[in-house]
């Protein structure tokens, strides 16, 4: 490594890092050309924004390096806002306290998200069905579901705390003064500047992110998964039980998209079809720009969320400046591309010595 | 011995007779369909019904027909649903823009039309130089232009409809071959004069110029895959693309002409929706034109493998699902049923297909 | 001293096929014996039948003296019987290491109860074991993508000598290799039969087969047509016994 020449090292360095240059270069740019973008606020603003991409980003990263694809995590997210809102809803009407009705609410969303996860991973997995057409089959079934669930009207009328847990910080300080955790200050403390640091969805978000990416890179299971998208004969023929570990991967993917229609559901107070119908595509984006390939085999979380904070950061960006986000869409697929094209070139480069 | 033989004979002439209801399924699937919905739904079995079915299949088939070349080559095009609004959009713009600068109606009407053609070329081109040259895997570079595509027509029609077209669209997008007033008039392309408003009910139209544009575009497809050396290269590549190299088939030529033929089709998609609608459309971001134009291939038999698949399989995958969805609307069950019943339907097509791998 | 591994009148149909049909042979520990046919002989399916892939519809499998059922691979595997495969099944995305470990990795635990990968200790296990097959490649973090050939053919070696592989099949293994990476095959295999491994080695390559082979089993059409023992035979006989040349003499 030491013996190759400074201009193919430097090749080296580029092909690795572009994404994180990048990101430092158009945050330096919006950082310019938009006012206020890079304060306190408007960082966590691409946070708060960014948690369901980041979630269904995360889900995207297992399925696409066992060599698959999820087009059903974006339904599965408005389906589970919807499951939530209406199990909360029902439960906070017949007297059950808002604390326990959310509670509740979540963890029965949690296990009734992993069922199309579990159906996907069954048609895939068992009956072989390309990933391709078992989610997407999932995505008509679960956008279906979830229209019959709400009629059209979306799901309203939940307590007030999911509002509060939804859009409430982590830590809340009044310089010199207060420090305190998930509640504001009391009102006495009025007309003071108060800091609000990390939105507690960007907290629970990123716990999850946290756990699964540690089980994705360092532990067996995480081994296995490359195994199985680098070479599925390899993985079964070193007694890998491939099947339960692909309904697995599927259920993680759901596991995930229910998360963030959880949070969808308690930073809007309301449960929608189409809650998650825009990130699908965004998060694959971000998963490939995260250095993942669609071949399997590849790809990490730490990878996939630099690429889900190269497309926050634009979008915040151009919406701070004012600019259409049309933008956004030609920009993103000119990314799209040219990740993949680095890829393609620098192949050797990129994967030497890791 | 003899009874061992015929008990064969008899298994194989049952395994005949299940791989030719699994071959035929999707076209048994609609014959049954039919007879359902004409119970359930009044007016599913009338004429006018059918011939709306089909008017409204027909962006869905050029579509369909579009994703089945790319899919028998063993890629995906994503982008169809995008370039069909791009085109839709631009031409609209143009044949507005000259409209409204005094050009006259079929002068606008065919240079919009043309030049919305012609710019949908484009993104198929790039789409194949990226496939073919750059060895960018198709899902990736066609979800790229769907992003690039997308964002130019936005830009192009700020996120409205393009409206104020000469009324002439509509008139051809939505005339018929014939017109019959039963015991009075009878004329063809147009509405037989004379025929008053309140008479219009019982005027009777048999044929929609769509569905002879469809027929038309569908024959031409039909034919290049199955009847010409393009059409076994297509299916070559799909199957093996190391033995259609070795063959002496230029394949990245084929792969820029294949996808360039899919953003063709999805142009032409474009200019007929302006036709059928009067306006300038461009494609919602959800629309999902492009996986349901991918589902009704599949269930038509190809395989996402490639090698696999036809133009007729493709017109039985998308008249099966505009059928239930019209026959659904009719029999007024609520909407959302169908995508539950498009999901399953889906998923019945792919495991049939897994079940007796050697049928199509 | 018996055989280490002895197959009796192994057969294998496919439908109608007989694919292998009564075939016995045996492999002392130490030995290697080619198994030679052309296509369609019947040696992949004879292989697989002792490997777990196939179930056989008759015969028996004996090993270390004792007959045994083979249902699955992971049977064969645990008994200590590997196969190298043609197409090696490593995963190229992984490095050399953990291919060597796949399936079987090594844990430990963090903070008591989380277990996670550990690295070191596969890298240095992996490190003893190719010492011992005197085997170099330049850092065992390389992902198997940039290894050669014969470094890969290596690699699925140590795997199977790592996990104490006490018989191992090689399926072609010099099939895609460069003139110098055979060679440096064939040597592993003398070395890994001077350490007491039983071998069989299914081959086109004669002089691959005649360099290593202690005895040679010849196979057409499903059935076992000759066993010859390498110093007394030569490339001309076998040719003869593979095409089936002397059946048209004798007739």
């Amino acid at each position: 490594m030491q013996s190759l020449p400074l201009n193919k090292r430097m090749l080296i360095f580029v092909g690795k890092y572009w994404a994180l240059m990048f990101l430092i270069l158009e945050t330096i740019l919006f950082s310019f050309l938009s006012h206020g973008f890079l304060t306190l606020r408007g960082i966590q603003i691409i946070f708060f924004f960014g948690t369901a991409i980041f979630l269904l980003g995360t889900a995207e990263t297992f399925v696409i390096i066992t060599g698959g694809i999820d087009l059903s995590v974006g339904f599965i997210m408005g389906f589970a806002s919807i499951v939530s809102a209406k199990i909360i809803v029902a439960l906070a009407n017949s007297g059950v306290s808002p604390a326990w009705s959310i509670s509740i609410g979540v963890v029965l969303t949690m296990l009734i998200g992993l069922i199309p996860g579990y159906i996907n991973g069954l048609l895939v997995a068992r009956l072989r069905v390309p990933p391709f057409i078992a989610t997407f089959s999932m995505l008509a079934v679960t956008h279906g579901v979830s229209e019959l669930l709400i009629q059209g009207v979306p799901a309203k009328n939940l307590p007030y705390l999911a509002n509060a847990i939804g859009n409430g910080y982590f830590i809340y300080i009044i310089p010199g003064k207060v420090v305190s955790f998930f509640n504001k200050p009391t009102a006495s403390f009025r007309g003071e500047t108060l800091l609000e640091i990390i939105p507690n969805v960007v907290v629970f978000s990123f716990i999850l992110i946290g756990i699964f990416g540690f089980i994705l890179k360092r532990t067996k299971f995480g081994q296995h998964t490359y195994a199985i998208g680098g070479n599925v004969d390899a993985a079964i023929r070193a007694g890998i039980n491939v099947k339960r570990h692909l309904t697995l991967i599927y259920v993680i993917s759901s596991f995930f998209a229910t998360s963030a229609g959880i949070i969808y559901m308690l930073k809007y107070v309301t449960g929608k079809a189409d809650a998650g119908a825009g990130f699908l595509l965004d998060s694959i984006v971000a998963v490939v720009i995260g250095g993942a390939s669609l071949y399997g085999g590849k790809g990490t979380v730490g990878g996939t969320i630099l690429g889900c904070l190269i497309l926050a950061v634009l979008e915040t960006g151009l919406r701070i400046m004012g600019v259409s986000t049309f933008d956004k869409y030609i920009a993103v697929g000119v990314i799209l591309i040219f990740a993949v094209l680095i890829d393609q070139f620098f192949p050797e480069l990129i994967h030497k010595g890791d | 011995m003899i009874l061992e033989n015929s008990e064969i004979s008899g298994r194989i002439d049952l395994q005949k007779k299940i791989e030719a209801v699994a071959k035929y399924w999707s076209l048994i699937f609609i014959a049954l369909l039919m007879i359902i919905f004409s119970f359930t739904g009044k007016g599913f079995l009338s004429l006018s019904n059918f011939q709306n079915i089909v008017h409204l299949s027909t962006v869905f088939l050029l579509l369909a027909g579009a994703e089945t070349f790319v899919i028998i080559t063993g890629g995906i095009d994503l982008s169809i649903g995008f370039i069909m609004g791009f085109s839709s959009v631009f031409s609209a713009k143009i044949i507005q823009v000259m409209y409204s600068g005094g050009a006259s109606e079929m002068v606008s009407i065919v240079v919009g039309s043309i030049s919305g053609l012609i710019l949908s070329l484009i993104p198929g081109i790039v789409n194949g130089i990226l496939i073919a040259k750059y060895r960018v895997p198709p899902f990736i570079a066609t979800l790229g232009m769907w992003g690039i595509t997308n964002g130019i027509t936005l830009k192009i029609c700020q996120g409205f409809p393009i409206s104020s077209l000469p009324p002439k669209l509509v008139e051809i997008g939505n005339s018929y071959l014939l017109y019959i007033m039963p015991h009075k008039a009878m004329s063809f392309f147009r509405i037989p004069p004379g025929v008053a408003d309140e008479n219009i009910r019982n005027l009777i139209r048999i044929f929609p110029s769509s569905l002879f544009f469809s027929i038309t575009v569908l024959t031409i497809l039909w034919h290049l895959l199955k009847n010409t050396k393009f059409g076994q290269h297509t299916y070559a590549i799909g199957g093996n693309m190391d033995a259609a190299i070795r063959a002496g088939i230029n394949v990245k030529r084929h792969l820029i002409y294949i996808y360039t033929l899919s953003a063709f089709l999805s142009g032409l998609a474009g200019v007929f929706n302006v036709f059928q609608t009067g306006i300038g459309n461009f494609t919602p971001y959800n629309a999902m034109y492009e996986l349901f134009a991918i589902a009704a291939v599949v269930i038509g038999g190809a395989s996402l493998m490639g090698g696999k698949g036809s133009i007729i399989g493709s017109i039985l995958g998308v008249l099966l699902l505009k059928i239930l969805e019209n026959g659904l609307q009719i029999s007024g069950i609520e909407p959302f049923y169908r995508f539950i019943a498009v999901g399953i339907i889906l998923i019945i097509a792919v495991i049939i297909d897994q079940l007796f791998p050697d049928l199509f | 001293m018996g055989y280490l591994l002895e197959v009796k009148n192994l057969t294998k149909r496919f439908g109608g096929l007989v694919a292998v049909n009564n075939v016995s042979l045996g492999v002392n520990a130490g030995e290697v014996v080619g198994l030679l046919g052309d296509n369609g002989a019947g040696k992949s399916t004879l292989i697989k039948m002792i490997s777990g892939v196939y179930k056989p519809d008759g015969g028996k499998i004996f090993f270390q003296g004792r007959e045994v059922n083979i249902e699955n691979p992971m049977d064969a595997l645990s008994m200590g019987i590997e196969t190298i495969y043609q197409d090696l099944a490593l995963a190229e995305n992984l490095n050399v290491y953990s291919n060597i470990f796949l399936g079987r990795e090594k844990l430990k635990k963090i903070l008591g109860l989380i277990k996670v990968l550990d690295h070191d200790y596969m890298m240095q296990e992996s490190e003893k074991v190719l010492k011992r097959l005197d085997i170099q490649i330049p850092s065992l973090k390389n992902k198997i993508r940039m290894l050669s050939g014969g470094q890969r053919q290596a690699v699925a070696i140590s795997r199977s000598i790592y996990w104490d592989a006490k018989f191992l099949i090689m399926d072609e293994p010099t099939a895609a290799l460069g003139i110098a990476e055979q060679k440096k095959v064939l040597d592993l295999v003398n070395l890994l039969k001077s350490q007491g491994i039983g071998i069989i080695i299914i081959s086109h390559q004669l002089h691959d087969v005649f360099s290593v082979a202690d005895r040679l089993v010849i196979m057409r059409r499903g059935v076992k047509v000759a066993e010859r023992i390498t110093k007394e035979t030569n490339p001309d006989e076998v040719v003869g016994l593979i095409v089936g040349a002397e059946t048209v003499e004798q007739t």
